[in-house]
């Protein structure tokens, strides 16, 4: 199966001049005002109140994560008591999690590109994307306020009796923060989906729609069938907390394991809401800076769709060591088998997409190369987990936690980065300073892999996640990781300073600076506040590299 | 343990088992990994873009290659999944014969009691090539009784038992962990396991249980809160005679049926009224409060020897065990450890 080719379109000239030249107005400049931002229905605008505000949890969560590897330098619990320790590891998780890597790639990037990409004007429910914003800000002031009043030490998934009970933390504080923000990504899932639906342009056929679009579409159905079960999870351990309702506490009638059920069944398939956005990220880099179509257009769109579905039914791999029965187990180690098959697929053929490509190196590109492989690592430690005779060996260790950082912050986040450097010129019509962006590409993923790598190791030792205190064999592996993590740390530091830097100074980028496929391409940049100044007429594939022009009329 | 070890100590006889899986997962990690890169690398060299106009070959898709690379993992895949089920099942069933030892986990400590009546906090003695079958429960919250020398690892589940079982087969102390977060200190809720050659084990079991051995500890529970008065046999007999109840099939006023294990003996003691036995009166009272987890044990111990239960058996599953519906407050036993009886089985 390969994607539908449209014949060469007629021979226009290139409607998109390659003048470096900024448009006289742009949504940037349309309206100004703080009201014009705060009110704004515009859905790039709402990118950037996103953008702007999942940085700031971003460097919050990355202060947590430094206390942790401080803390972690030594075997002792000397930096700071365990108390505070405790709340360090599970501010980095709740704020890193529920406020940064469930909205950054779909509320951000996917706000100002799914519109573009798909030529229409706004996202379908305009006023209800600036709720949506408003619902993450409100449950961020939660999660804030949480953090003042002394922070929550549940661990980020506020497993039960603990939490209902026994924790006298920020507990209900901090998940009622979870709760609100839950909404918002409702919110964004609804408006996607509704969207790519209805308002493609015309001859913009499912088939011809970008990979960015296809996973942003199974990463919706995720949101708005998953999010509602935290939601009533949440309420309910708001319930035995407050009220005292035995639910999950077994001293009052509950089952604490039925927690693990409720929050898994959402929280598993959440991983795939953070990963599902980046892959589609790297469809379109791969295709980009290969200038070539996705080898295997219709394997990696389904794909997408198999892991949303496949996402569904593997909760309970979770819960290995929890007293599930033999063959519940059983049934959630195939299962989980059966969703790493679409992410190998997916792997093989943006691999072959590279085969005869012209490629490039600029600082995207060097982003997905380093994706695929920390993904590589990260999907295949996950194997090891699937296998039940060898998770109860590493369930809770440092393994774990070696894992889930190679799939969310070497798979999504290097994705991230390498998407706000490649549509950054769209966005702010300026180009990024490309040496200084390959060299933090470079030290991000040496960083990441310092970081990281010796925790697979200490975590098959058997040292158990969030200990404030460990065995002083641990150590030296320990340094390691946290030596990798402050390299890692000015690799995040450096491209917040020169994009700022860029977004003023940089230099004027041009429509498509990359010469790539796309109809966000085919506007200026910055676009106008609608997008397009006429509808564009779509009569081939995205990705068709193989025809040089593409006909708007 | 010295120095920096790269990989943990091989301690039991399932610990082979686990890291072949392991090696062999790496094996195929590490294939898959180095061919990938290798392709990615030798194509983004050998197909760079020369000049800026360059596009690439439009190469569409191959359905053999796609069958193809969809097939292999998928082979793959289910190869590793039989052979982590295999060696999961190994961990999950304990031989018939086995050596009991209860474990409790409580903030921040793991209590440990044999069947002879011994008592141990955070410290784990076990006789070498034995298979020891260890049954958990917890006082509070949530707690994970970890060994990595072993390779095994279970959740301690309030209001449950669960199970976990190993064979040592290397005399030496290996770390015991509490692998699930638990609050403030739960990276202090550690300890050792100390595996003992059969003859230092008899002799450290010999030094321990000033109260006798557990069902005795049992008994003499049940004569202090006079549980006799209504479950002996007899003209005052208000409640089901416990004479061989472990094990056996009791018929519930519903008309259900179940099986009296370790957890229906528990959750009848501390919620009576959930599960009345067919022709008595719901008459009673709650102990929740009164009795600890580990008390709990020790009258389950001694309920057990009506039975004429002498090998170690019962204690409930670890897995699929049902789910009683209450728990105690913390009522931590600062039961005195002194010289006393010998044995490790009740007589």
């Amino acid at each position: 199966m390969s994607p539908q080719i449209t014949p060469h379109s007629t021979a226009n000239a290139r409607v998109i001049a390659e003048g470096a030249v900024m448009p006289a107005r742009h949504y940037l400049n349309e309206q100004g005002g703080w009201r014009s931002w705060l009110l704004t229905t515009d859905h790039k605008r709402i990118a950037l109140l996103y953008l702007f505000s999942i940085t700031a949890f971003f460097f919050v969560g990355g202060f947590f994560a430094l206390l942790v590897r401080l803390e972690l330098l030594t075997p002792q619990s000397d930096f700071m008591t365990p108390d505070v320790y405790n709340r360090a590891f599970t501010m980095h998780g709740v704020v890193m999690v529920f406020f940064f890597l469930i909205p950054s790639i779909p509320a951000t990037l996917g706000n100002f590109l799914v519109p573009l990409m798909l030529g229409a004007k706004d996202l379908a429910f305009p006023k209800i994307n600036l709720l949506s914003w408003y619902l993450y800000i409100i449950g961020g002031i939660f999660a804030v306020a949480a953090m003042i009043g002394g922070g929550v030490d549940t661990g980020w998934t506020f497993y039960t009796p603990y939490s209902s009970m026994s924790s006298n933390s920020r507990v209900l504080t901090g998940a009622v923060g979870v709760f609100i923000s839950g909404f918002s990504s409702i919110l964004t899932g609804l408006n996607f989906i509704v969207t790519i639906h209805r308002m493609r342009a015309p001859g913009l056929t499912w088939f011809r729609l970008p990979l960015f679009i296809w996973s942003h579409y199974a990463t919706s159905l995720i949101m708005i069938l998953g999010t509602p079960v935290i939601a009533i999870t949440i309420l309910l351990l708001a319930f035995e907390r407050v009220l005292r309702v035995g639910i999950f506490d077994p001293g009052i009638g509950g089952d604490p394991v039925l927690f693990q059920h409720l929050f898994w069944f959402y929280s598993h398939p959440a991983v795939y809401i953070m990963v599902l956005p980046g892959m589609g990220v790297i469809s379109e880099l791969v295709a980009a800076f290969s200038r070539k179509n996705i080898f295997g257009y219709s394997f990696v769109a389904f794909s997408s769709l198999a892991i949303a579905v496949l996402g569904f039914l593997v909760w309970g791999h979770h819960m290995f060591v929890a007293g599930e029965t033999p063959y519940s187990a059983l049934m959630f180690s195939i299962l989980s088998y059966l969703v790493a098959v679409p992410s190998a697929v997916k792997t093989f053929n943006w691999t072959a997409t590279f085969y005869k490509g012209s490629i490039s190196y600029e600082t995207p590109m060097l982003y997905a190369f380093g994706f695929v492989g920390l993904f590589l690592i990260g999907g295949l430690t996950g194997l090891f987990l699937a296998a039940v005779g060898l998770d109860v060996h590493v369930h809770d260790t440092y393994f774990v936690v070696a894992h889930f950082h190679y799939i969310m912050v070497g798979g999504t986040l290097m994705a991230y980065l390498g998407g706000l450097h490649y549509w950054f010129p769209k966005i702010t019509g300026r180009l990024y300073p490309e040496g200084w962006a390959k060299l933090s590409a470079l030290i991000v993923f040496v960083g990441f892999n310092l970081t990281f790598l010796p925790q697979f190791i200490v975590g098959y030792l058997g040292m158990p996640r969030r200990y404030a205190m460990y065995p002083p064999e641990f150590q030296v592996l320990n340094v390691m990781s946290t030596a990798g993590a402050s390299v890692l740390g000015f690799g995040y530091l450096f491209p917040m300073v020169y994009l700022a830097w860029a977004w003023r100074h940089g230099k004027i980028a041009g429509n498509n600076p990359f010469h790539a496929k796309g109809l966000e391409w085919e506007t200026t940049s910055p676009p106008p506040t609608f997008n397009f100044d006429r509808v564009p007429i779509v009569t081939e594939a995205t990705h068709s590299y193989g025809h040089q022009e593409t006909k708007v009329a | 343990m010295e120095g920096t070890p790269l990989f943990p100590e091989q301690a039991s006889t399932i610990a082979p088992r686990v890291d072949n899986l392991y090696f062999f997962l790496v094996s195929v990690s590490m294939f898959f990994a180095v061919l990938v890169t290798i392709l990615i690398i030798v194509f983004a060299v050998k197909y760079r873009r020369r000049h800026a106009d360059e596009i690439g070959a439009p190469i569409h898709g191959s359905l053999a290659l796609e069958l193809v690379w969809t097939g292999i993992p998928f082979v793959i895949a289910m190869v590793m999944f039989v052979w982590g089920a295999s060696v999961y099942f190994a961990i999950a069933r304990p031989p018939e014969e086995t050596l009991d030892i209860y474990a409790v986990g409580k903030q921040w400590m793991w209590k440990f009691q044999h069947r002879g009546g011994q008592r141990e906090i955070n410290e784990l003695h076990v006789p070498v090539n034995t298979p020891v079958r260890v049954i958990l429960t917890s006082e509070d919250v949530l707690h994970d009784l970890f060994f990595p020398a072993f390779r095994v690892k279970m959740d301690a589940i309030p209001g449950r038992y669960t199970q976990l079982w190993f064979n040592a087969t290397k005399p030496g102390r290996y770390h015991l962990f509490c692998a699930e977060y638990c609050g403030t200190k739960h990276s202090g809720m550690r300890g050792k396991v100390i595996v003992m050659p059969q003859n230092e084990y008899q002799a450290w079991l010999s030094g321990g249980a000033a109260e006798g051995t557990l069902a005795q500890q049992g008994e003499k529970l049940f004569t202090d809160l006079v549980c006799y008065t209504c479950h002996a046999a007899g003209s005052g007999q208000r409640g089901p005679v416990l004479t061989g109840l472990f094990g056996s099939q009791v018929e519930l006023a519903t008309g259900e049926r179940v099986t009296a294990n370790a957890e229906y003996i528990r959750e009848s003691i501390l919620n009576p009224a959930a599960k009345i036995v067919a022709g008595f009166p719901p008459i009673m009272p709650t102990f929740q409060g009164q009795v600890s987890e580990e008390q709990l044990l020790a009258l389950t111990e001694y309920i057990k020897t009506l039975s004429g239960d002498q090998a170690p058996a019962g204690g409930g599953g670890g897995a699929g065990a049902t789910t009683p519906e209450a728990s105690p407050p913390a009522q931590p036993q600062t039961g005195a450890q002194g010289a006393g009886s010998a044995e490790s089985h009740p007589h």
